[in-house]
């Protein structure tokens, strides 16, 4: 149920294998797999180590504080939308949510912090709910549904900041600036809430029900249906997580910064939150995906464009012309890995 | 009972025109709308300005269409129209004929799609991650290729595609029409048209049946390239300039919008040309309908969503084709 895609292995054959070939090849089978499937934990691992030792800037703790913390708000959204996508679905809304929960959390501050971080997560996890039900309820494509919902999100933020000119900034201090600019242990809060939020991820995606039934979906939704599953419940909800991720994120932004964000913030989120899930080794067809591949995906692509600031002294234009690349040659691999371990069809 | 099925499939025969025909009558009740509260706007410079403005949609949903009729998307069109207006930009300043630049454009964008259905077809990437990483990196070639500074031109022939008219019709919207024709004629009378739509239907099934899956993916990604280059040199003549980190931005959406509210499904295996185009007619008359009555930027991108699920909504498979 885990992995519906995978075609069924050939233990009969094992059993019936004098030579010990048809196992030998199972092995090797299941290696490349789990090299395709912890990849980006082990690409990360080298890369850190190389590029340590390569530029000594980059290894410095400073510098990797650094690091951390600017991945972890796309790390915070990267997750949500991990459910989405082994749930079979994808969220372009992601980045216009982030900036709603954003602009949101800085303009309800004057009435505290609670209501602050309330109403922004309420929108964000609206957002999701009517997109989740849409597509759930109605059969839309995920596809386009959330790009309109990327759209009328974004036009929202605008609706609320005045077409883009008010800036809504936080007076004076307050609690709820600690989640943004507070640390513990030297690493700034928003590096534990993203981990907090993994953590979440990862027990709820393989240790309940709820995570049984979004890899049910995601591979073979008739065959859940005709299972039992909750199915419409299940779209719905991984799109309510979504947005609530999205929301988090956008709230951890403002606490940061004490607000004054243009209402173009987080544009192309979703491109990079998409792209972390399918560096994780989450396929996009659904059903299969793991959490820590996709935070092994986030801190990838930000290690490497740190490598690229720190080490090469780049333009940004090269720079993007440098992670597109590396983009491509991460999923040409994994493609042509996960076709070797017999885990993909034609 | 014989009249309560009678009624039954006459609402099933309602809604079923409804669903294949939902963008000309969103178009129709745009236009008649227009022409009763929308001052001037049965003026032929209304049509006129129209027609200038919607080309570039036009030509990128096309190939766009045909990228989703096999059950993929292209990503990369926006990014593909910025590097084919920077190498223009770069020949053009170089002191190359503005013909041969402008060939060079197309080239670009050509080979830029072939890469695509290379890495498509033979890796077998997702073509949603595929493109997305040409997406990132194209804009950046882009960039590179100017400098990232906006590279103004003066060039004669531009004034003719910005403002040349044949009897009425601008050129460019000429261009878009007989390029829509020979994507249509492509689609419907060729075996190549045949191939596309068998694999968009099932990939393995194509396989199986010995189609050239391949080489059809690569021709397929190649024009959605080239289409996107041409929308580029139209885009930087509009402009008279070549701005990389300006032309063709967001671009994706607004084709892949226009294609699926043109009735096309995403999932592949049927693709509908006429429906396309006027898909990005209905978006660009949407767009300067909320312009003429002074709706706001946000309301206007707010009723765009709304705009894009009720399209979708109508043309939702009916539960028993399902």
């Amino acid at each position: 149920m885990t992995a519906p895609t995978t075609k069924p292995q050939k233990t009969v054959a094992v059993a019936a294998d004098h030579g010990g070939r048809e196992a030998a090849r199972a092995r090797a089978r299941s290696l490349t797999s789990l090299i395709s499937r912890n990849g980006a934990v082990a690409v990360l691992i080298l890369v850190v180590v190389l590029g340590a030792l390569i530029v000594p800037s980059f290894g410095k703790p400073d510098n990797l504080r650094n690091v951390a913390l600017a991945a972890s708000f796309i790390g915070i959204i990267a997750a949500g939308m991990t459910f989405v996508i082994i749930c079979g679905g994808i969220d372009l809304s992601v980045g216009s949510t982030y900036a709603l929960a954003t602009i949101i959390s800085a303009m309800y501050a004057p009435r505290g912090s609670f209501i602050a971080v309330l109403y922004a997560l309420l929108a964000a996890g609206l957002v999701g709910l009517i997109q989740g039900l849409i597509i759930a309820r109605w059969r839309l494509p995920a596809f386009i549904v959330t790009l309109a919902g990327l759209t009328g999100v974004r036009g929202l933020v605008y609706f609320i900041t005045n077409e883009g000119n008010d800036h809504p900034k936080i007076d004076g201090r307050l609690a709820f600036e600690a989640l943004g600019t507070g640390s513990l242990a030297t690493i700034g809060t928003p590096v534990w809430i993203m981990l907090v939020v993994f953590g979440i991820g990862w027990w709820a995606l393989n240790r309940t029900p709820f995570g049984q039934s979004v890899q049910a979906v995601g591979g073979n939704q008739g065959a859940a249906e005709l299972m039992g599953l909750p199915v419409k419940r299940t779209q719905t909800i991984v799109y309510v997580v979504s947005g609530l991720c999205a929301g988090l994120s956008g709230v951890l932004t403002t606490a940061l910064s004490g607000g004054g964000q243009e209402a173009r913030i987080g544009d192309a989120y979703e491109l990079s939150a998409i792209a972390a899930v399918v560096i994780g080794g989450t396929l996009l067809s659904g059903g299969v995906g793991s959490m820590v591949g996709t935070l092994a995906g986030v801190l990838l692509l930000f290690v490497i464009q740190n490598l690229i600031v720190q080490g090469a002294n780049l333009n940004s234009y090269v720079q993007q012309v440098v992670s597109g690349g590396f983009l491509l040659v991460v999923v040409i691999l994994q493609a042509v890995l996960s076709r070797r371990a017999g885990t993909s069809e034609t | 009972m014989t009249t309560l099925t009678a009624t039954f499939k006459d609402r099933s025969a309602v809604a079923a025109w409804t669903r294949e025909h939902g963008v000309y009558i969103a178009l129709a009740l745009l236009i008649v709308y227009n022409a009763i509260a929308t001052p001037n706007f049965l003026k032929l410079d209304t049509v006129q300005l129209l027609f200038s403005q919607v080309p570039p949609v036009i030509i990128v949903a096309l190939g766009m269409a045909l990228v989703i009729g096999t059950g993929g998307v292209d990503l990369s069109v926006g990014s593909i129209m910025a590097i084919a207006s920077a190498v223009l930009a770069k020949f053009v300043v170089g002191g190359t004929p503005i013909g041969l630049a402008m060939l060079y454009a197309v080239i670009a964008g050509l080979l830029v799609g072939v890469f695509n259905g290379l890495v498509v077809a033979f890796a077998r990437v997702q073509p949603i991650v595929a493109t997305l990483g040409v997406l990132v990196a194209g804009r950046g070639i882009a960039l590179v290729i100017t400098g990232g500074a906006l590279v103004e031109l003066f060039v004669p022939i531009f004034k003719d595609i910005r403002l040349g008219k044949f009897l009425g019709v601008p050129y460019v919207m000429i261009v878009a029409a007989l390029l829509a024709a020979g994507v249509a004629f492509l689609v419907r009378r060729t075996a190549f048209g045949y191939r596309l739509l068998a694999i968009g239907g099932n990939r393995r099934a194509s396989v199986l049946a010995g189609l050239p899956v391949r080489r059809t993916l690569i021709f397929v990604y190649a024009i959605s390239g080239t289409l996107a280059a041409v929308a580029g040199v139209i885009a930087t003549a509009r402009l008279r300039a070549s701005d990389p980190s300006y032309i063709g931005l967001l671009m994706e959406l607004s084709a892949i919008t226009a294609v699926v509210v043109g009735g096309t499904p995403l999932n592949g295996g049927r693709v509908r040309i006429l429906g396309t185009v006027t898909g990005a007619i209905l978006l660009q008359l949407l767009e300067s309908t909320l312009v003429s009555h002074n709706a706001p930027d946000s309301v206007a991108r707010m009723v765009e969503a709304l705009i894009i699920i009720a399209a979708v909504y109508v043309q939702r498979p009916s539960r028993s084709s399902r």
